[in-house]
């Protein structure tokens, strides 16, 4: 399916985000700072899906909105098919959005809806002028449509007039209209109607074959997650804190994190849930604001020791493979 | 494996038009509105007589057969001047309101858009203008400048290009967020094309809806100036003139100004009616499209 | 020994514009004390409705039951006057909403709010109730309840908030909770831990629940007995563990194979359900399933299928047997 060299299309290295915190309505209080994504490092191979996993608040909307430019870096460099983008000039960053497209979660949002569905597909065509002839415009909105699994006598329909899943198809034919190398899919699925996820899901496996994107795919839902990526990082307020192929990170999850939202996610088979180890975890995510010292996770974690309390854990492999943890106990 | 499952659905014919004329209350201030319009368009074949020639037999006469109306303190056939009043009173109308929103649009997009420093200029602007007296306003300016249809145009929309402005920044800070805003700026569209494409017909709703009650308030503006002498001046036949006329010989002749002053209240509810229409209309919620299930 | 509740031919509809919404449409179920119901099926399947209707909480205009009947503990609910009912409601039977962050009142301190319904039911003296507040909260496990007992609403987190509808919805000792998407709105952790505590209190008190959500897992971790909806039917109806080793109705069977599992082959491609949920408003002729349905014969687009066993308290409302 997707092919594994050693090519690595994005890279980030310890990129973070502060958005400033302001107090008091009338005095401004002390600035403190909100790291909503703290110190990540990670790349993406060309054609590979990486999964981004986390519960809300956890930095992983705000990572896809950083690689996109729609939100600037603090710290640290992303690199782009080898060059850096951190912090890209207009000229390139329009470059950059003919390469990298995004798709939304909501897909009643963000669609506008004065405009018809074939405007919306076109867009990004308009704004990086590759129409071509009025014909062949239309052509490659039809065909694009088409792809996409809509009806294309449905271009001159407004958005209201579609279902979920047809506004989605429109969202996901808007963002490959430009032959863009990478996708960023944040939580494409998560509003749409159970029956219908999967006929979304199937049709970003398919274009990923044909056309041989590479994504990013940003989600909360853990069965989605290890369906359609190739490796997969588990995000917990701000940090990663474990990166790895899909059928390590399943079957042997090494951050305490990890395991708990494993055991979370229920398998619709009362049978085999029965057998399942439990890994509960108390406790409520901390606030961003004040976060807790050291290992971010040790107040809800039932391995902590000693040294979780003091120093944050770093990002190690383990083992021989590409298997990477944040955990003292690891 | 493709995919094409996804089927056309029924479209939805809950058109706009079709709300409006559901609407009783909307459907009456469109009948009232688009008399008024005919009644300016064609007054040279719907008016009796000529507006200005005084027939100095009859003056200041109650309704007669010549005279449907009767007639004025200089002889004119009072129901020719009323139609033709629509005229002067639709045109300084409908021009002061398009001229107000088109500035107060502009300016509430750049503000609510841009934010920051262009922000905080033209809000203390409209904050500047929101506390001056209209009405004194009104009179100061079209005394400085000369009284005149031009300069009464002008007058009114510099004076009420705020609440456009105020009404589209704070649709433009609600739109801006919306998520296709934010899939625009993931394409990479420049700053310009998302205010117009994707802000500016997105926040254009309460606009409209506002424009059609404005428009009955400058008749209204329009008529006062007029009647205290500032406006549009003689010969021209306006409402507010005639109001102010007829108002001196109340006693003799009551429909010298009973007639224009229900006509400016008729133009000013039509306009009312069908703003109320209009919101209820391009308000979607309020159109059942939104599921409750 | 009769059940708990028993819903005959319960049918909501909605009169709209755009025509009648069969939001729910004749379902018939019963449910025994202290035993967990799984009401499952996607937005817009009547679930949600079929469980506002039981408290005669449908908004009308435009919604209105128009036929059937409710037994709860041998009365029809749906023949009570106001007074019968607000002395169940809250009482006898507790509901609990989705949205943690609206369904509490952003006004009122946490503790005014979870005292009320023993103040109103039970006639409690404040201070009473208050302690009695205090001890629900301990019981969902809210720390320091004594002191978060002051606090309002926005202090609370969303998991919080939702422990402490759950208090609510206990205080009373009800015989029933309903609980419309309980957790839908949190985060995975906090979700398990939220029906866990559910699970673990209505079984302490024998108290009778009903689930309602989209989620076929929780449904498998968490219900005795399941019930599937398909545009404002009951589709299935089966015990939990039977529904899932042999589902037997097509729109079952589908929904399991396009929904992806963690316990899955990691190759397996998914097979989704072709199309899309039918208009309410304008239900084909026949089952509501069959334009989507891989197994549909002539028979099924002409005459709607009633629900008929197929085997020992699995019943499923199909004219096909899927094998």
């Amino acid at each position: 399916m997707s092919n594994k060299g050693e090519n690595i299309l994005i890279e980030l290295d310890g990129v973070s985000k502060f958005f400033p915190v302001r107090r008091g309505l009338i005095l401004k209080g002390k600035r403190r700072k909100l790291k909503a994504v703290d110190n990540v490092t990670f790349h993406i191979r060309k054609g590979e899906t990486l999964g981004l996993v986390g519960e809300s608040g956890c930095g992983k909307t705000t990572m896809g909105r950083l690689i996109m430019h729609l939100e600037e870096v603090t710290q640290g460099r992303i690199r782009f098919g080898g060059k850096d983008i951190t912090h890209p000039t207009k000229a390139q960053n329009r470059g950059l959005k003919k390469e990298m497209q995004m798709i939304f979660q909501d897909p009643f949002g963000s669609l506008n809806p004065r405009m018809t569905a074939g405007d919306i597909i076109g867009q990004p065509l308009r704004i990086h002028r590759m129409t071509g002839s009025r014909s062949e415009y239309r052509e490659r909105v039809e065909h694009l449509m088409e792809s996409v699994g809509l009806h294309p006598a449905m271009s001159d329909r407004y958005p209201h007039e579609f279902s979920g899943g047809q506004r989605q198809r429109i969202g996901i034919a808007r963002a490959i209209s430009v032959d863009p190398r990478f996708i960023v899919c944040d939580e494409p699925v998560s509003a749409l109607d159970v029956s219908i996820q999967a006929q979304i899901i199937n049709l970003l496996e398919q274009l990923q074959q044909e056309l041989g994107l590479t994504y990013l795919f940003i989600a909360h839902d853990l069965a989605v997650v290890r369906h359609i990526s190739d490796r997969i990082a588990v995000m917990y307020l701000g940090g990663i804190v474990e990166v790895a192929s899909r059928s390590d990170l399943y079957s042997h999850p090494k951050h305490p994190y990890t395991r708990a939202l494993l055991s979370a996610v229920p398998i619709p088979d009362p049978e085999a849930e029965v057998k399942r180890e439990s890994f509960e975890i108390k406790g409520e995510v901390p606030s961003l604001e004040n976060p807790p010292r050291g290992c971010k996770f040790h107040p809800r974690c039932p391995r902590a020791i000693p040294v979780c309390h003091k120093e944050a854990p770093l990002l190690r492999r383990q083992g021989g493979g590409d298997h990477w943890v944040a955990c003292h106990n690891a | 494996m493709r995919d094409n499952t996804a089927r056309p659905l029924k479209r939805k014919h809950e058109g706009r038009v079709s709300t409006i004329l559901k609407h009783k209350i909307a459907f009456a201030g469109l009948v009232i509105i688009i008399a008024m319009l005919c009644m300016a368009v064609f007054a040279p074949y719907l008016a009796p007589h000529d507006p200005n020639d005084q027939d100095l037999y009859h003056v200041l006469e109650g309704p007669s057969r010549k005279h449907l109306l009767g007639t004025d303190d200089v002889g004119r056939d009072l129901l020719s001047r009323v139609i033709y009043g629509a005229r002067i009173s639709l045109f300084i109308g409908i021009v002061s309101t398009f001229l107000s929103a088109l500035l107060g649009s502009a300016f509430g997009l750049i503000s609510g858009y841009k934010g920051g420093l262009s922000d905080m200029v033209i809000m203390r602007i409209t904050d500047t203008f929101m506390c001056m007296p209209v009405m004194v306003m009104l009179l100061v300016i079209v005394a400085v400048m000369g009284p005149g249809v031009q300069n009464i145009i002008i007058a009114i929309s510099i004076l009420t290009w705020t609440t456009f402005a105020r009404l589209m920044r704070g649709q433009v800070l609600y739109v801006r967020e919306l998520p296709f805003v934010e899939a625009a700026h993931a394409a990479g569209a420049s700053e310009l094309r998302i205010m117009l494409k994707d802000i500016l017909p997105n926040a254009m709703a309460p606009i409209i809806v506002a424009v059609s009650i404005t428009l009955g308030r400058h008749i209204m503006l329009e008529s006062i100036a007029t009647f205290l002498g500032l406006g549009v001046q003689p010969p021209i036949p306006t409402w507010g003139k005639a109001l102010r006329v007829g108002y001196s010989y109340l006693e003799i002749v009551p429909l010298f100004s009973i007639a224009p002053g229900l006509m400016i209240t008729l133009a000013v509810l039509g306009f009312n009616f069908f703003g109320d229409g209009l919101r209820d209309a391009l308000d979607p919620r309020l159109r059942g499209e939104g599921k409750t299930l | 020994m009769a059940p708990l509740l028993s819903v005959n031919n319960l049918s909501t509809h909605f009169f709209t514009g755009n025509g009648v919404v069969k939001a729910v449409d004749q379902i018939s179920y019963e449910l025994n004390a202290g035993e967990t119901l799984g009401i499952v099926g996607e937005s817009g399947c009547g679930k949600s409705v079929s469980a506002l209707s039981l408290l005669r909480l449908i908004p009308n205009p435009p919604g209105k039951i128009v036929g059937g009947e409710i037994l709860f503990e041998g009365r029809d609910l749906l023949k009570a006057n106001k007074k019968e009912l607000s002395h169940i409601r809250g009482n006898r039977i507790a509901m609990i909403f989705q949205e943690p962050m609206t369904s509490l009142n952003p006004v009122h301190r946490i503790g005014c709010q979870v005292r009320e319904p023993l103040m109103v039911h039970q006639k409690m003296k404040k201070h009473r109730a208050t302690a009695e507040a205090i001890g629900a909260l301990k019981k969902v496990q809210i720390p320091d309840s004594e002191s978060r007992i002051d606090d309002f609403p926005h202090q609370f987190s969303g998991g919080m908030r939702q422990r402490a509808m759950i208090a609510m919805g206990l205080t009373c000792a009800p015989k029933l909770i309903i609980a419309d998407e309980p957790t839908t709105a949190l985060d995975v952790t906090i979700q398990a831990q939220l029906l866990s505590l559910m699970k673990q209190l209505t079984r302490e008190t024998g108290t009778a629940l009903i689930i309602i959500t989209h989620n076929l897992g929780i449904i498998a971790r968490y219900a005795d007995r399941v019930n599937v909806m398909y545009a404002g039917r009951i589709v299935e109806k089966a015990a939990a563990t039977d529904l899932y080793r042999h589902p037997k109705h097509p729109y079952t069977i589908g929904l399991m194979a396009s929904v992806p599992q963690l316990d899955q082959d990691i190759k397996s491609r998914l097979t989704p359900i072709e199309g899309q949920p039918p208009d309410l408003a304008d239900l084909p002729s026949g089952c509501a399933f069959a334009p989507r349905c891989r197994f549909a014969v002539e028979k099924c687009r002409m005459e709607a299928p009633r629900l008929r066993p197929v085997s020992g308290g699995h019943e499923i409302a199909c004219w096909v047997d899927v094998e």
